[in-house]
């Protein structure tokens, strides 16, 4: 049994159709890309499989259980991390204190009355910060990061919750390409080391095709080809559905939101 | 029941229905292309009456018919879309970028700068204006008398709404309006159109406000109360049609004045509760009103209080305050002690608000709703009960902590603005009961004889009562401020997708906030009861949800004891102040305005950035 099973997604809004019939499964320890061009409807899968958009038709299934339904805080208990493509952060608190509040949560500690918040969780904040190599930062405020870095304590505090599933939606976007490198490599590893499933899309193909172990190809809401990433990059249906839009293949994707 | 009755009830109800939506149709319009909720709405209404009942008698002197009659009350309406121009160049035009928070507090400014013009230019009394010529007589309705006035009414909502949608449908400005309102990156694509628009949108929106107004007229005196009580009405209106929409105001005026007109029948003390009740209703189903979108409303930027690195000197400081105001009996007279409680009392009155607005971003404009529910609670434990202190001050609190409970499990289901203009509704109608239930709560005249136990009743003893309680309840919030749960609080308010996403349940916080929130606010209510022995229904008001407002803003609300501070500086001011001069809520006003336009950061905030800046 796959760890995730997506099974004949769909949502529009009003006319445009952002997603028909979207299937797929990910395997524990698998990097599995998502990529299509602008507007193909990546951002819309990430949302119903990470519980933030209710999908028209069609499951979603994590380690067998049906989660089409529950609600992202649900979906966290059952082990989904996520990172969103406009990178999500508490930019009133400190770094560490953005991993802690994911600990706190994680161990059912939201609604204590008591207690500092700041010293809870404290080490094992600052040993996912090492992780993602942001130990340095802890004490800086979250918002005087530069944006690559605060799409790192995304994901310091996704893995905060013990995921057996990460969803990355452009998670090096912002980045300098050195950079990106290093951080999917980082995420490969985690994933290895953790047998996390890892669901990402990125504009970057390199990035793409240097981490992914399969790759889906989503175009204008349908997934048009799946393989290996050699095979999805000789493959003709693909050359064609990017050419419309070639920039999508090699634009870094940072700029827009 | 009779038919007949029946009939002229439906009838009165569609009339005020078409009042109702003449105003709120501006509101809206307004609030769909700058996006920003105009407070002062209700006091363009109210110029719109009171220039109406004084041109429109002058005219009917120099020339007596139908004519002067409605020129006058088109010239009134004309006046007021002119000074809705005024606020627009002078105000708003510099607050379209800023947090919710601030523009409702700078437009909430404007209020009371215009309850004191209002009173300057057109005296204190009430102004009966004429009856329309042509219409004094009634009609007859199945047997029944029906002022013909009402009719002409019923028939302007429609007639208003035609009109509006001509002009959104047909002219490029209406295209601009509509444009404006669906998306918001058009109106910055628009360019140099753009300042026109907003100014154009404003006369309309003021027109139509002040046309509301000046079509009362003939059938209530223009009074100094009625800008609050229209704005809440209209709020309850456009939020149930679904902010930005004309039809939603439309059909909800409808709905809200049938089942005005109807709900005496059911609540005969308060027709207000009825449609508080459709409110929770409506929004329970479709929580952006009839015709709302979520887009619409957006999220709106909040701002609040920072992770800081905790200070050494936190605790000698609180432990120094502490001895210093339990020493503070050997010094003072008894006027100043008077002065140091009530100090004291909406100092944690204005704290427990900041849990709400600086920790969790939800802004609550109705605040003085727990406040009065705490002090009715003691006042109506010790008149019906004869509580002594000791139990009339849990009840209070109890009471308030269960009202907030309450309205709190209703409006933690919306956002941003819905938000504030649902605590606005939610204490309107508590002060609507506390003022109509007259056996209960003593209506206007309140509850007196609330004093202390005997062994409190002396000043001193009751200051100290009151350090204790509120020091202690201070302490405890801002434990719980820096606690998981205050923590949770901010990560809501930072990113809701973002505290979702690590499972936190958002509702559920934010209920426990508000409960907490009002338990505290109930406790400085019951305190402020037995320290002047009385009740009465202005402990309810929005002018005392106001000063909560203004305490926060004046000390900043990025900080910890900036409300303190404010409650302090700001109580020192009034009291100073006011008994020098007839316009204190004027400068309160645009005291408010210049803190939101150049000093947002308020006294606490400006220093701690200054001395960040040094560092
Ligand atoms: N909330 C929404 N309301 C209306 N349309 C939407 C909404 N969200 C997405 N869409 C539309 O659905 C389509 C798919 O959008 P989506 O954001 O999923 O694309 P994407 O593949 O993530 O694009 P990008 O690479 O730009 O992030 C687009 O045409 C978009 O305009
Ligand atoms: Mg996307």
């Amino acid at each position: 049994m796959s760890l995730l099973d997506v099974q004949g997604l769909g949502k529009s809004f009003g006319g445009v159709v952002a997603a028909r019939n979207v299937r797929f499964g990910l395997d524990r320890g698998e990097m599995l890309a998502l990529i299509g061009p602008n507007g193909a409807g990546k951002s819309t899968v990430f949302n119903m499989i990470g519980g933030q958009l209710p999908p028209d038709g069609g499951t979603v299934s994590l380690d067998g259980a049906d989660i089409t339904r529950l609600p992202p805080r649900e979906r966290f208990r059952r082990g989904i991390g996520r990172t969103f493509q406009v990178a999500q952060a508490f930019l009133s608190m400190s770094v560490a204190e953005n991993v802690q509040m994911a600990l706190i949560s994680h161990h059912g500690e939201s609604r204590a009355l008591w207690g500092p918040a700041r010293t809870r969780h404290r080490d094992e904040a600052l040993s996912l910060l090492e992780r993602v190599g942001l130990a340095e930062a802890a004490d800086r405020p979250c918002a005087a990061l530069a944006y690559g870095d605060v799409k790192r304590v995304e994901l310091a505090v996704a893995l905060a919750g013990a995921p057996k599933l990460l969803l990355m939606d452009e998670p090096t976007a912002g980045m300098a390409p050195r950079e990106r490198a290093a951080l999917m490599d980082l995420t490969a590893e985690i994933a290895a080391r953790d047998r996390i499933g890892v669901l990402f899309t990125e504009h970057d193909m390199d990035v793409v095709f240097g981490h992914a172990d399969r790759v889906l190809v989503l175009v204008r809401g349908e997934i048009v080809a799946e393989g290996t990433a050699d095979a999805i990059r000789e493959n003709p249906r693909v050359r064609e559905a990017y050419l419309g839009d070639a920039h999508a293949l090699a634009a870094p994707g940072g700029a827009r939101p | 029941m009779d038919p007949s009755f029946l009939a002229v009830q439906a009838l009165s109800g569609f009339a005020s229905a078409s009042s109702l939506f003449i105003t709120a149709c501006g509101l809206t319009l307004v609030f769909g292309v700058t996006r920003i909720v105009n407070f002062a709405h209700g006091s363009l209404y109210m110029i719109g009456a009171y220039t109406g009942a004084t041109l429109v008698p002058r005219l009917l002197e120099w020339s007596y018919g139908p004519v002067p009659f409605w020129a006058g009350i088109l010239a009134s309406a004309v006046i007021v879309g002119l000074i809705g121009i005024l606020i627009e160049v002078l105000l708003l035009r510099r607050i379209y970028g800023a947090p919710e928070l601030f523009q409702l507090l700078a437009t909430f400014g404007v209020v009371l700068v215009v309850q004191d013009l209002v009173v300057h230019v057109f005296g204190p009394q009430d102004i009966l204006g004429p009856r329309a010529p042509g219409l004094r007589a009634p009609v007859e309705i199945l047997g029944r008398r029906f002022p013909s006035y009402e009719l002409v009414l019923i028939a302007a909502g429609p007639v208003v709404l035609g009109l509006v949608w001509l002009l959104l449908r047909k002219t490029r400005f209406g295209v601009l309006v509509r444009a404006a309102t669906q998306d918001r990156e058009m109106v910055s694509a628009l360019g140099v159109n753009q300042a026109l628009l907003f100014t154009g949108t404003l006369f309309l929106g003021a027109f139509l406000a002040g046309l509301g107004g000046a079509l009362q007229v003939p059938r209530v005196a223009a009074n100094t109360g009625m800008d609050l009580s229209v704005i809440a009405e209209c709020f309850v209106v456009t939020v149930v049609g679904g902010m930005g929409s004309v039809p939603g105001a439309f059909l909800a005026a409808l709905v809200i004045g049938q089942l005005q007109a109807f709900g005496i029948l059911i609540f005969p003390k308060s027709t207000l509760v009825v449609v508080f009740l459709l409110m929770a209703a409506v929004l329970v189903v479709r929580p952006y009103g009839f015709f709302g979108r979520p887009e619409i409303i957006g999220g709106g930027h909040a701002v609040g209080i920072v992770s800081r690195a905790p200070s050494r000197a936190t605790l000698p400081l609180t432990v120094a305050l502490m001895i210093l105001l339990a020493a503070l009996p050997l010094v003072a007279d008894a006027y100043l002690l008077k002065v140091a409680i009530e100090i004291l009392v909406f100092g944690l009155f204005a704290f427990s608000l900041q849990l709400l607005i600086g920790v969790g971003g939800l802004v609550s404009f109705g605040h003085a709703a727990f406040f009065g529910l705490g002090a009715y609670g003691a006042a109506l434990a010790v008149k019906w009960f004869g509580a002594p202190m000791e139990a009339a001050l849990p009840l209070g609190l109890v009471l308030a902590a269960l009202g907030a409970a309450l309205i709190g499990a209703f409006v933690v289901r919306l956002s941003g603005i819905y938000l504030a203009m649902l605590t606005l509704a939610a204490a309107q109608i508590l002060y609507a009961v506390a003022f109509q239930w007259v056996d209960v709560t003593g209506g206007d005249n309140g509850i007196v004889g609330v004093w202390p136990s005997p062994w409190a009743n002396e000043r001193t003893v009751y200051y100290l009562v009151t350090l204790v309680l509120t020091a202690g309840a201070a302490l405890a919030l801002m434990r719980i401020i820096d606690a998981p749960f205050g923590y949770s609080l901010r990560a809501m308010r930072d990113s809701e997708a973002r505290a979702e996403a690590i499972g936190l349940h958002i509702r559920r916080h934010r209920w426990l906030a508000f409960t907490l929130a009002g338990a505290a606010a109930g406790l400085t209510g019951g305190l402020y009861a037995f320290s002047r022995g009385s009740v009465d229904p202005t402990l309810l008001g929005i002018p005392t949800s106001v000063d909560a407002l203004t305490m926060l803003l004046l000390g900043g609300i990025q900080t910890i004891t900036g409300p303190l501070v404010g409650a302090g500086v700001l109580h020192a001011l009034r009291d100073q102040i006011m008994p020098l001069t007839d316009y204190w809520r004027l400068l309160l006003g645009l005291a408010i305005i210049a803190m939101v336009l150049i000093f947002p950061r308020g006294l606490v905030g400006t220093v701690q950035h200054w001395r960040e800046v040094r560092a």
